[in-house]
């Protein structure tokens, strides 16, 4: 089976024994979980509990120091460019172009990612985030709501097996907040696994399928089906 | 790898910030020499060739900061790096597109050089000046995009990169300078010329080697 084929296969993500430090300083430290197909799980925790830094190494973009991360039964390190290609990441800062048009965007990352028709792949998501009339408009000449929307595309061109996001609902109006949740909703019912780390948790009740509340890089509890968000995370985090 | 190129050069087609800015700078160092060391008319010997290569080393380094400023500013570098490609492809993609802009501030730096300096000699052999632009370019490059690219986090990144890139480039700017200089004598000595360019291909294979190999471990640790 080649790399490409058997990435397309994995149906989970496990997360074992991960540490990542950065000198002397553990951004994260012996944190487990595994994420399935189908659901959609939320890294919770304040600012510094060591969520970006997760989703970078679940991204592939950092090696965790100590642990595995495994997709399914692959490893990044032998399969890490066809993985790369089922990874899908909406990360906080927005990965677009601001001199590049809306289309020349996504249609840049579409061909990046291989996908035939890569122009045509690209008005038919900007039709998805509701902008085809901005399609020929620099990105810079978007508000942060239409650059989120872009970006969330972006994240999805390819049609990711596993979507990472980082922190999404910062900045959106109430329209693309719920634009935003009926897309996350959309991947999950797709069988797409969905990473979502934030500490917006209203919008992540009722969303998210799991819970692995964070704190200072350490798992501090954890939920399947999470119900009444707002007070577990007062009783995880103490008062914060 | 040709992807990246050509969305690096519509963006930079687009904005016109790097080539500008670059251009700029090594028109004024150019100029700021000429009146300091031209006296009547004469230039010191070999001297257009010494200033040729400090231009095109400090607009190198003022394009490679800012080339990856720009990548840094979206986070788009990660962007470059997360797709299914071969990571050293998103290397090689910046270096050409490092090297053409720096082709195109040449194209206007050498005659600029040649008639500030009395250095006419330079244009009368084209394929040699070419041989040896190309090739210090792409060493210079070869280096700089590596650590332009490992520096895009660290805080001093301005500061940092001449500090990191110079010492180690500093064989390149010799072979480079001295191939450019053969090319000054009015009968340039074809095998000196040859000499000083089969160095500078050696440093660019050894330099564009190296940083393949070390791109991807670099970038995601």
């Amino acid at each position: 089976m080649t790399s490409a084929a058997a990435a397309d296969d994995f149906d989970h993500v496990a997360v074992d024994d991960v540490s990542r430090h950065f000198g002397r300083r553990r951004a994260v430290s012996r944190v487990s979980f595994t994420a399935r197909e189908g659901t959609i799980l939320g890294l919770l925790g304040p600012n510094g509990a060591g969520k970006s830094t997760m989703l970078a190494m679940l991204a592939t973009l950092l090696r965790p120091t100590a642990g595995a991360i495994r997709f399914g039964t692959l490893d990044p390190r032998a399969h890490g460019a066809a993985l790369r290609g089922r990874i899908g990441v909406l990360g906080h800062d927005l990965f677009l172009y601001p001199e590049l048009t809306a289309h020349e965007n996504l249609a840049f990352f579409a061909a990046l990612y291989q996908r035939s028709d890569a122009s045509g792949v690209a008005t038919r998501a900007l039709v998805r985030a509701g902008l085809a009339d901005r399609a020929d408009d620099p990105v810079s000449s978007f508000s942060r709501g239409m650059r989120q929307r872009v970006a969330l595309e972006r994240a999805l061109i390819h049609g990711p097996r596993l979507a990472l996001l980082d922190e999404p609902f910062t900045g959106l109006d109430d329209a693309s907040t719920a634009a935003l949740v009926g897309r996350l909703r959309e991947l999950r019912d797709g069988g797409a696994i969905v990473i979502l780390a934030t500490h917006d948790l209203e919008l992540a009740e009722g969303l998210i399928d799991e819970a692995v509340f964070l704190r200072e890089g350490r798992i501090a509890s954890t939920m399947t089906r999470p119900e009444g968000l707002r007070s577990a995370y007062r009783d995880v985090m103490g008062h914060r | 790898m040709w992807l990246i190129l050509r969305k690096d050069l519509t963006v930079e087609v687009r904005s016109g910030e790097v080539a500008y800015t670059t251009l700029f700078f090594a028109v004024s160092c150019v100029l700021i020499f000429a009146f300091a060391l031209v006296r009547d008319g004469r230039a010191p010997e070999d001297g257009a060739a010494g200033l040729l290569w400090i231009a095109i080393a400090f607009a190198g380094t003022l394009a490679l900061g800012r080339t990856f400023e720009r990548e840094r500013q979206s986070e788009t570098l990660r962007a470059l790096l997360m797709a299914p490609t071969a990571r050293p492809a998103v290397y090689l993609g910046k270096l050409l597109g490092i090297v053409a802009l720096l082709a195109g501030v040449e194209v206007i730096l050498v005659p600029l050089v040649a008639l500030l300096f009395n250095a006419n000699a330079l244009l009368e052999h084209p394929a040699w000046l070419a041989a040896i632009l190309i090739a210090g370019t792409v060493g210079f490059a070869a280096v700089g995009t590596l650590f332009a690219a490992m520096l895009i986090r660290a805080r001093s990144r301005d500061v940092l990169l001449p500090v990191l890139l110079y010492p180690v480039i500093v064989p390149v700017m010799i072979a480079a300078v001295r191939g450019t200089a053969v090319l000054l004598q009015p009968e340039v000595d074809t095998q000196v010329a040859w000499f000083w360019l089969a160095l500078l291909a050696t440093f660019d294979v050894v330099f564009v080697t190296l940083a393949l190999w070390t791109f991807e471990p670099v970038m995601t640790d």
